[in-house]
């Protein structure tokens, strides 16, 4: 495999680099006909992305010498990203980049030819591994809504840095809410502020979705495609089903397409799923008809009425949400959905069903391994196998 | 009970969020009591402050367009509120350039001062809405005793404080050195800060800064201009106070009552605030 990336796009790819780095430690570099696939899954598998990108990106792209079966290798993030570990300085001295995997050498090369003829080789080295290859289709959500990315950048500036975890929805009136979610504490004096961010449909391009619908997924792990399609200035398009099943962020134009999917918080408990609720802008007191425009509230709600709202609301208080995630496979330990027997399977085992994920994720996992008569997914479709390579 | 408020104006804004600023680095917890004139912010002597109290007071009409409040009841028609001054002060950052905000006592899965705030996007047509839910702790009826407005005490020395920047960066230096300082200053214009180790002494004289006039001469009567009064107080308390004023003070008063404590009196604008440090003990 040989290609020469030149001009703005070696910084393009540096930024996919950063992007990939948010979710997992291991990139998947995977030459197709269809272009250079870049691939990432975090450890507790319930993060993946991908960017493709096509011929056309590359002033020369190779994927396999002629009579050669593709390669495909796996790297340590850390060292890739060390290529393109300033991205300021790569955009102002690197000309050329020359990425290059043959099968007699033992590294994976990537040689920057910068100004002044200041050449930087890196050698990387790689393990040999099975095509990372998840399954999903956008095509079966039923909910999409589609944005220029600096809607949904600025939206998300008003959150907290370290915020993990953030409800995305559709409100009353068609508007979608981004609110930061909170697991319920028991201590109200250790509650966190709840900060909530509303935006109009007309800044849409696309909104197919339901009011009421909400899915929960990491911020984090969002954050970084969303700074790449905002530096990009593409648009974003998020395709979501129910809560628990996963969400689909895609970015695409001629040159390159992304695929993040994160796995969304099955949550049984309404409240703080319920972005119809009555909020300061939309109050729903029990008696009255709600009529009153988002903006125009200031008269209407009351302390009193929320407190009416919430009696009818706050039944399921007691169970705590179940969060579990669409991959099974990990998590549940009856199911056996993915054979890992190949021989030349990478050293990288599915998650262990009993051992304590990183407390990042203990959210999207405990549940479904503490109770797995719950099984609430059943046969669903594996999210991430390491299958032998099908495509 | 009930409160709301709405800010339209955008230097009324910035200025409420300065304030809120400031307070955040003052007291990581505070108690904000609303009636039906003013706003203020309270830091009580309790252990969990050291000593430190502070007193915040703005009024109401000068910042608000609109304000409604209802109290506990009738007789006592005041909400006095805990939180965490960090939460407001993010919430009012994110209102850079709002067209309005609106702070509403509410209760939403727990009590909480919503501040909702309407942004009007250059790049968006319609108007993006954020709302912060800041959870608060309703302090009850019996516990108000204790967050009245402390009174000013006889002061044995009062003095006009030089640039607070100046005494930020002195003061930082001299916390590397000692943990306690002497803060001294006399009638005539002269403010020291002291600090004294083992091996070294360090002291900054700042001269010229002016007495204010004191209404009653009778403490002062009996004191030449030139004597010196101090208090031994804790430098990072200091610290605490200095790093909080971002913006220069309309008037700066240091009020010195020997060995027992310094009180600060300043006036931003039309934003009161009193800051009590304690001897060091």
């Amino acid at each position: 495999m040989k290609c020469l990336i030149t001009g703005g796009n070696v910084k393009v790819l540096g930024k996919a680099v950063h992007s990939l780095s948010r979710i997992g430690d291991e990139l998947y570099l995977e030459p197709l006909k269809g272009g250079l696939s870049l691939r990432t899954v975090n450890s507790s598998r319930s993060a993946y992305a991908c960017f493709l990108f096509a011929p056309l990106f590359f002033q020369q792209y190779q994927a396999a010498s002629p009579g050669q079966d593709l390669l495909r290798c796996k790297i340590l993030m850390k060292s890739f990203l060390s290529v393109f570990r300033s991205l300021a300085m790569v955009e102002k001295s690197v000309e050329k980049c020359c990425i290059s995997l043959s099968g007699s050498n033992s590294h994976l090369v990537v040689q920057l030819h910068c100004k002044y003829g200041v050449k930087k080789t890196h050698n990387l080295s790689f393990q040999d591994c099975e095509s990372l290859q998840a399954v999903f289709n956008p095509a079966l959500c039923p909910h999409l809504l589609r944005a220029p990315a600096r809607v949904l950048a600025e939206a998300v500036l008003s959150f907290p840095p370290a915020l993990t975890e953030v409800t995305l929805g559709i409100g009353h009136g068609q508007r979608v809410i981004l609110r930061s979610y909170q697991e319920e504490e028991a201590d109200n004096a250790n509650k966190a502020m709840v900060t909530e961010t509303s935006i109009g449909e007309e800044d849409f391009q696309q909104l197919q979705a339901p009011e009421g619908i909400a899915v929960t997924f990491c911020l984090k792990e969002f954050r970084g495609l969303l700074s790449f399609a905002e530096s990009a200035n593409l648009s974003l398009s998020v395709h979501f089903d129910v809560p628990g099943r996963p969400v689909i962020f895609t970015i695409e134009d001629s040159l390159l397409d992304g695929h993040f999917v994160l796995a969304t918080l099955l949550e049984q408990d309404p409240c703080s799923q319920d972005l119809c609720s009555p909020k300061p802008c939309q109050p729903v007191p029990q008696k009255e008809a709600h009529s009153t425009p988002p903006l125009d509230d200031f008269t209407n709600d009351d302390i009193d009425c929320y407190m009416i709202a919430m009696e009818t609301t706050v039944g399921s208080e007691g169970s705590r949400a179940q969060p579990s995630t669409s991959l099974p496979h990990v998590s549940q330990p009856s199911h056996d959905l993915a054979p890992s027997s190949e021989e030349e399977e990478e050293a990288e085992p599915s998650t262990v069903p009993g051992t304590p994920p990183p407390k990042k994720f203990r959210s999207l996992f405990f549940g479904s391994i503490l109770a797995p008569v719950h099984s609430p997914q059943g046969p669903s479709p594996v999210l991430a196998e390491d299958s032998d390579g099908e495509g | 009970m009930k409160f709301r408020a709405k800010i339209v104006d955008l230097a009324c804004l910035n200025h409420f969020t300065r304030v809120s600023n400031m307070i955040a680095k003052l007291a990581k917890t505070c108690t904000l009591r609303i009636s039906p004139e003013k706003l203020n912010f309270i830091l009580s002597d309790k252990l969990a402050s050291g000593g430190v109290s502070m007193w915040c007071e703005l009024e109401q009409e000068n910042i608000f367009s609109e304000f409604q409040m209802e109290g506990v009841s009738a007789e006592n028609n005041e909400i006095y509120l805990e939180l965490t001054s960090e939460n407001l002060s993010r919430a009012l950052k994110t209102a850079q350039n709002a067209r309005a905000l609106k702070i509403k006592l509410t209760n939403k899965h727990f009590p909480c001062l919503t501040v909702s705030v309407e942004l009007q996007l250059s790049s968006s047509s319609s108007s993006r809405i954020v709302t912060h839910d800041i959870p608060i702790k309703v302090i009850p009826r019996r516990l108000w005793k204790d967050l009245q407005e402390p009174s000013v005490p006889d002061s044995d020395v009062s003095i006009y404080l030089p640039a607070l920047k100046t005494m930020k960066s002195v003061v930082e230096k001299m916390k590397n050195i000692s943990n306690h300082l002497v803060i001294e200053a006399n009638l005539n214009g002269d403010l020291n800060l002291k600090i004294e180790t083992e091996l070294v002494c360090v002291t900054t004289h700042f001269k010229d800064l002016g007495n204010p006039v004191l209404p009653s001469e009778s403490v002062s009567q009996n004191r030449h201009p030139e004597d010196m009064v101090e208090v031994h107080i804790d430098i990072r308390k200091l610290l605490q106070f200095l790093a909080g004023q971002q913006v220069t003070p309309t008037k700066a008063v240091c009020n010195i009552v020997s060995n027992r404590m310094v009180h600060f009196d300043l006036l931003l604008d039309d934003i009161s605030l009193q800051y009590f440090i304690p001897a060091w003990s």
